[in-house]
């Protein structure tokens, strides 16, 4: 197997960036390239702003000529390249090479075409995952994969983590919702993968692109298929005066034969900073679920009655019921405000992103307790419940000397604790920088190995986001430290699962 | 169990060093399907068996020499289903042909295919390495998608030695109505219905007739029979079994079938006759006797492809052509899990 450069083993040769820019400046306009550290700041990092880098220049195409030309460029001088779109990512996947270029997909706005009569919709990279369910409403549509991010999050970026939201338990990630792309490849060549045909002949690159972290190709343009709006829609909200009853529901509602549209969990602490936060009128109690069902009016009717009897069942406290827009909207705005919330209570915190099956949900949360005990910090619970997708917030204060250390260190054997439960390090955040180390937990060495075959598969030069989410065998002999790099939110203020 | 991993590792290895091929068999109920069949063969039926099943996780794994038919009566007692609705082509059908070939039935554009289901696999790789992607959760974004890069890929870049799926409820109650209409009205009106909140399952256009099949609770199902109108068929699982399984008078005898893999609203004008619709709009199937190369044109121009299903025909490949870029691409995969060509060799494309 051939194994690409490396990042860091790039060399710097000191007229390299004057070249690059010279020849930057031939392909595109000079408002275009940004190569001032000042300019360059806003993409020095992403949403994990722990980890910080400027580029050796930052571009910004308008156009697939654009993107291609550049690519060109870079690849004639061995430079990396890295791709951002709104750079909304937890992982630092868009953390800048120091050596490379960051190309920005954030003049790639356009909504190109909706069908409605077919349900697709044909976009640009950097359209905000939001405005596509909006452009598509008045045809009574929506895009599924909701992310929290999503008024500022990119379908570009949506696309390389293979994001979800609140509603993948029943409408699946982004990778379910994609038709087909359109690629620069890193020498600059434009390929499709896909079709508005619903499979494509031989290997399933589609699969492939989705959710790779920018390493296999630049997205210039996206089909995603539509939806119809359900009918009817209800939220159920459940509260619990023990935990591991309401964790016990989540199963039960799910073996019932039912398949809500979202079902999230909040922990007494997240319960509380929320309240004083966002006064969403929760009850205080040790859990709630919040159980939103959606189909026909008969259906849901139908369904509401059901989970109020799975609840009943498992001793639930209380249980409430929205209707209607304004009802449904409170209910879920605590739940989005579940991290700046806890932002309030504690000076800082650290947001993991691990899944578990759900029926080990009472075990990782027994665990999850012991480990608050043993280390000394708080940790607040937010999961999607649904899908065993956990959102542990471990809350820390920077200032005190070690405290980021440890929770770094506890985040990591959080990670650990996924994995023994037969989940994974990464639900919809990604691997990026961040969890590169638990890869090696995750997969032995001949898997890690595939995974940099796939990417020289579309990449032999290597040159596209490198670094990401494989790890080197020398950095995993070395992770048995446990030295994991942890960071805080960016826009903190921002609503996010 | 786990022994047989190692002599299937074991044989991989051998024919690597001695420059065979292999050819994998799990139940041999597609053996009409695929290019080329070359090497010795390596029969993978014996490793059987479903290794772990958990109602509430929705989230069952087997082995791939298990028989379909005891995953689908294993679901059955738990009111589960593939929600995928797989073919079986034939009562030795195993799950790792299945997903080998990806295959999905008549609940494909609404629940989604086998691609969709699938969340684990564990192959043995052209280098005879016992290797596991994916896992048994729904989201899982560590490190690339290669277990849906299996579907579909014929083992030509692993044995499909362990498979983890999603499945799904199954519906309480279904009804299926039939309509007559002209194919250009039928294909209208299943992307009508399709952007509509209505429980449809599964549509199909045969004879003059759209079927439509609804799927879900009793209510919103009878609701929903009220308002659409037509006739409601009688021997409704009968008719689906016939689409899926291809036993309907449509494909029989023909001497070669043509599956087009084509956008909803896709009009094939060229065509006298509209074939059997299915998927929506989205998947059609002709019969009829017209040369491959205007029948690849034709999806072509609508931004769709063409295989060549059933039978064969002189200097046709089965899998419609590839772009070279996409070629090179999907060429150099196959370097990197198969390099010595071991696996099913030639049996996708005559370039690997």
């Amino acid at each position: 197997m051939v194994f690409p450069v490396l990042f860091h083993e790039f060399s710097y040769m000191p007229n390299l960036k004057q070249e690059l820019i010279h020849q930057l400046g031939q392909v595109l306009e000079t408002g275009s390239i940004l190569s001032q550290a000042e300019a360059m700041s806003p993409f020095e990092s992403d949403g994990l702003t722990a980890m910080k880098q400027l580029p050796l220049v930052v571009v910004l195409p308008s156009n697939e000529k654009e993107v291609c030309a550049v690519l060109r460029i870079c690849h004639e001088l061995s430079i990396p390249v890295v791709v951002r779109g709104a750079g909304t990512g937890l992982s630092g996947g868009a953390l800048p090479v120091g050596e490379g270029v960051l190309l920005s997909m954030a003049r790639f706005m356009r909504i190109l075409d909706i069908d409605p009569l077919a349900r697709v919709a044909r976009v640009e990279p950097g359209v905000r995952n939001l405005s596509i369910s909006q452009a598509a409403a008045s045809h009574n549509l929506f895009y599924a994969p909701d992310p929290s991010s999503q008024i500022a999050c990119t379908i570009g970026g949506n696309i390389a983590e293979n994001s979800g939201g609140v509603h993948c338990l029943k409408y699946g990630l982004t990778v379910h919702n994609l038709l087909r792309l359109r690629i620069a490849t890193m020498t600059g060549e434009m390929i499709e993968i896909g079709s508005e045909a619903l499979d494509s002949p031989g290997y399933d690159l589609l699969a492939l692109m989705t959710g790779s972290e920018g390493m296999l190709g630049v997205v210039t343009e996206a089909t995603v298929r539509l939806l119809p709006k359900p009918e009817s829609v209800c939220v159920v909200l459940a509260a619990f005066d023990d935990i591991s009853c309401a964790a016990q529901a989540v199963g039960s509602i799910i073996a019932s034969g039912i398949l809500p549209a979202g079902l999230e969990m909040m922990d007494h602490l997240s319960i509380k900073a929320v309240e004083a936060f966002v006064h969403a009128g929760y009850p205080t109690v040790a859990a709630i679920l919040l159980c939103e069902l959606d189909g026909t009016k008969e259906a849901v009717e139908e369904q509401v009655l059901a989970v109020n009897a799975v609840f009943k069942r498992h001793q639930v406290k209380e249980v409430r019921e929205a209707w209607d827009e304004l009802s449904r909207h409170l209910f879920w705005a605590g739940r989005k405000a579940a991290f700046p919330a806890v932002g309030r209570l504690s000076p800082d915190y650290y947001c993991m992103d691990g899944t578990i099956p759900r029926r080990k949900l009472a075990f990782i949360l027994e665990s999850l307790q012991e480990l608050s005990r043993t280390s000394g910090l708080q940790i607040a619970n937010v999961f999607h419940a649904g899908d065993g997708n956990l959102h542990p917030l471990i809350m820390y204060d920077a200032n005190c000397e070690g405290e980021q250390k440890l929770a770094e260190s506890v985040g990591a054997q959080i990670l650990e604790l996924c994995l023994e439960a037969g989940g994974s390090i990464t639900g919809e955040h990604g691997v990026g920088m961040e969890k590169i180390n638990q890869m090696c937990s995750q997969f032995g060495r001949a898997e890690l190995d595939l995974f940099l075959g796939v990417k020289l598969s579309f990449d032999p030069s290597g040159l596209l986001n490198p670094g990401k989410v494989i790890p080197t065998l020398h950095r995993c002999a070395e992770y048995g430290a446990m030295h994991v790099h942890s960071g805080q939110l960016l826009h903190g203020e921002m609503e996010r699962f | 169990m786990d022994i047989l991993i190692e002599q299937f590792s074991e044989r991989i290895r051998q024919a690597r060093l001695t420059g065979e091929s292999l050819r994998l068999q799990g139940g041999g109920s597609k053996g009409f399907y695929g290019e080329k069949f070359v090497g010795s063969l390596l029969e993978v039926a014996n490793f059987s068996g479903v290794i772990d099943y958990e109602p509430s996780e929705l989230v069952l794994s087997a082995r791939c020499g298990t028989p379909l038919v005891e995953i689908e009566k294993l679901l059955a007692e738990h009111g589960q289903i593939l929600g995928f609705e797989p073919p079986h082509f034939g009562e030795t059908a195993t799950l790792g042909g299945t997903v080998a070939c990806g295959f999905s039935g008549p609940r494909r554009a609404t629940a989604g295919s086998l691609r969709d289901h699938l969340l684990g696999v564990r192959i043995i790789d052209g280098q005879g390495q016992d290797l596991r992607f994916g896992g048994q959760v729904m989201k899982n974004v560590a490190g690339y998608d290669v277990s849906r890069l299996m579907v579909g890929a014929l083992g030509t870049l692993g044995l499909l030695a362990e498979l983890t799926l999603r499945v799904m409820p199954k519906p309480v109650h279904e009804c299926t109505l039939s309509l007559e209409l002209s194919a250009k009205a039928a294909i209208e009106k299943m992307n009508h219905l399709a952007g509509m909140p209505i429980p449809l399952s599964a549509t199909c256009y045969v004879e003059n007739c759209l079927y439509l099949r609804l799927s879900g609770l009793q209510r919103e199902v009878d609701t929903h029979v009220f308002r659409l109108g037509g006739e409601t068929i009688l021997d409704a699982d009968q008719f689906w079994n016939s689409i899926r399984e291809q036993e309907h008078r449509f494909f029989r005898d023909a001497p070669f079938l043509w599956r087009f893999s084509v956008p909803s609203m896709a009009c094939l004008d060229s065509f006298d006759e509209p074939g059997l619709i299915e998927w929506g709009g989205a998947l059609r199937w002709s019969v009829a006797d017209i040369p491959a190369c205007k029948v690849r044109m034709a999806a072509e121009r609508v931004g769709g492809h063409a295989n060549l299903f059933r039978g064969k025909q002189p200097d046709v490949p089965l899998f419609h052509p590839q772009s070279s870029a996409i070629r090179a691409i999907q060429t150099r995969l196959k370097d990197q899990f198969d390099p010595d060509r071991v696996l099913n060799r030639f049996r996708m494309y005559s370039y690997f």
